[in-house]
């Protein structure tokens, strides 16, 4: 191209009505699934290509239970609190980080870096919801880590001597409904949540404050019975306990009868009201974001 | 004093930075608040079930998070964003600009990033420290307080000598940062609660290997009159000896070093 040619027109820049945004959600089923094979698979290979920092992410979670298993056994002493005794306590807290770690989601610090860098772009181009990719990246990053988390809680109820005598096979099995519920409500609500990164130039406060609820409301401090009546009060009308306690309890046969019934139920209420908020965010955020440089 | 003004003039820098980005400050502030309420909030929750930890009553585990956050805000304020540019620095090769300028470059290195907006927990910790300590209803006289002082300056040298033991192996393995992420979940965890809590065989490893007894717990047995003279001539020694090393490690990884282009 000499100096003198006219710079060629790019397609968007040519004036005109908008080309017509791509429709979300207007995928048959079929081609959904094959793109969640495809994106789950290079996922996978991403972090299991990235192990070590996932290895590194793993070290550091068990951290933040061990010491509430110390302060907590430390409390109990030779008796019981809120229902717990000390051997207790330390089953709590393990299964609360296998929990914690099937339904942690990092996107709400992600999303300021996309939306400040403009990395948010090329997701928003693909004629697929941005959400289905981090679906895959949540999931695949889950799965490689539990390699690291399953054994490093085993080792540490065995060297605590965890008291799970409440886990029986019905528990158990009564357990995997409640964390693939809690999977799914965690993970939208706190999309929700990091969509709020396309209002606030900077999150962190807001996510402090944010995780600091789900630290005591969500059961991660401390068992719901062992808190104040009036947070254990404010806990149930959020949807924080169903995300974390809940399933832990079920696991720990705490939960049995009307009480699973009723966990359940709440569940499936908070991920129908959460999925609403989602979808009303979502249509308010994306006509909002303006990629730097646009 | 050479140094002391090559010190200045960095903290001058980023002190001026603070100018700019003043909204950082604000959120700093706000992120510090958050932080404090969450902590008091389980210390209640802690308190309503037993009467003291091992001892430790609400008031001398509120002087415990006090210093946690002082200490925390002067890790935050320089060492750990200059520890994070010298791993970095070491990896792009920029260390080199470093070593050509005509001061001791672990001074350098260490001073060369000021985050001002970690002085907001500095600040909080200093009010908590006061606020709790007036609750405690312990009178502080001249020697209790020097000797609180001591085993605070002790206890920060040891940690700075610790993150700079940790990221001189830059030198060796490039990519350490992860090691940084694990320190600071251990610091931000395992810190904010006495070392005399855990189990017997977890204390040495948080005393010794990853040093944050002497940093939190030994400054707040000081001040709530738990502290022996032998547990502040250890930390003093261990402090000391920190130094040492962690000065020696220094110059022979400097030695080994060959440059980005070499």
């Amino acid at each position: 191209m000499s100096a003198g040619d006219p710079l060629p027109v790019r397609e968007h820049d040519r004036p005109g009505p908008p080309p017509a945004r791509p429709a979300f959600g207007s995928f048959s089923p079929a081609a959904l699934g094959l793109y969640y094979r495809r994106q789950f698979a290079s996922a996978l290979a991403a972090n299991l290509a990235y192990r070590g920092a996932v290895a590194i992410w793993v070290v550091t979670s068990v951290i933040q239970p061990l010491v509430f298993i110390v302060v907590w056994r430390t409390v109990a002493g030779s008796g019981s609190t809120g229902g717990y005794s000390a051997d207790q306590f330390v089953a709590y807290f393990l299964v609360m980080m296998v929990v914690d770690h099937l339904t942690f989601i990092w996107h709400m610090w992600e999303f300021e870096y996309r939306i400040r860098t403009g990395a948010f772009s090329p997701l928003l181009l693909r004629p697929v919801h941005p959400i289905h990719n981090d679906v895959c990246e949540n999931v695949s990053y889950k799965l490689v880590g539990l390699v690291g988390i399953l054994p490093a809680a085993v080792v540490l109820a065995v060297v605590f001597d965890a008291d799970l005598s409440g886990t029986t096979p019905a528990a158990v099995l009564a357990f995997l409904p409640a964390v693939l519920l809690a999977m799914v409500l965690r993970f939208v609500v706190e999309w929700c949540v990091a969509l709020s990164a396309f209002w606030l130039t900077k999150v962190s406060a807001m996510n402090m404050v944010f995780f600091s609820l789900f630290t005591f409301l969500g059961g991660q401090f401390a068992p719901l019975s062992v808190l104040p009546a009036w947070m254990q009060t404010v806990a149930a009308w959020t949807p924080f306990p169903w995300t974390l306690a809940f399933p832990v309890e079920v696991l720990l046969g705490r939960r049995t009868g009307g009480e699973l019934l009723l966990g359940y139920g709440a569940q499936l209420v908070w991920v129908v009201v959460a999925l609403l908020v989602l979808k009303l965010l979502w249509r308010r955020a994306t006509r909002r974001y303006s990629a730097v440089g646009a | 004093m050479h140094s002391l003004r090559v010190l200045r003039a960095f903290l001058t820098v980023g002190v001026l930075n603070i100018v700019q980005y003043r909204s950082d400050f604000v959120i700093a502030l706000a992120n510090a608040g958050v932080s404090l309420v969450t902590q008091v909030l389980g210390l209640s929750v802690i308190f309503t079930n037993t009467a003291d930890l091992r001892g430790w009553t609400a008031d001398d585990l509120l002087v415990l998070i006090g210093i946690h956050f002082f200490i925390s805000g002067l890790v935050g304020l320089v060492i750990r964003p200059s520890m994070e540019a010298l791993m970095e620095g070491i990896r792009l090769g920029t260390f080199d600009f470093l070593l050509t300028k005509p001061a001791d470059s672990q001074l350098l290195a260490s001073s060369q990033v000021v985050a001002p907006q970690a002085a907001t927990d500095v600040v909080v910790g200093a009010g908590v420290v006061a606020y709790a300590v007036s609750r405690t209803g312990l009178t502080l006289d001249a020697s209790a307080l020097a000797l609180f002082l001591l085993t605070l300056a002790a206890g920060f040298t040891t940690v700075y000598c610790f993150l700079l033991l940790l990221s001189t192996m830059a030198f060796w393995f490039v990519k350490l940062d992860n090691i940084l992420v694990i320190f600071q979940a251990l610091f931000g965890n395992a810190g904010r609660w006495p070392v005399t809590i855990f189990p017997g065989w977890m204390r040495p490893v948080l005393t010794f290997v990853v040093p944050i007894a002497f940093a939190v717990t030994v400054p707040a047995q000081a001040l709530t009159g738990q502290l022996t003279l032998r547990g502040a001539l250890l930390s003093v020694a261990v402090a000391v000896g920190f130094l040492v090393a962690s000065r020696a490690f220094w110059l022979v990884a400097l030695r080994r070093y060959t440059g980005a282009s070499a």
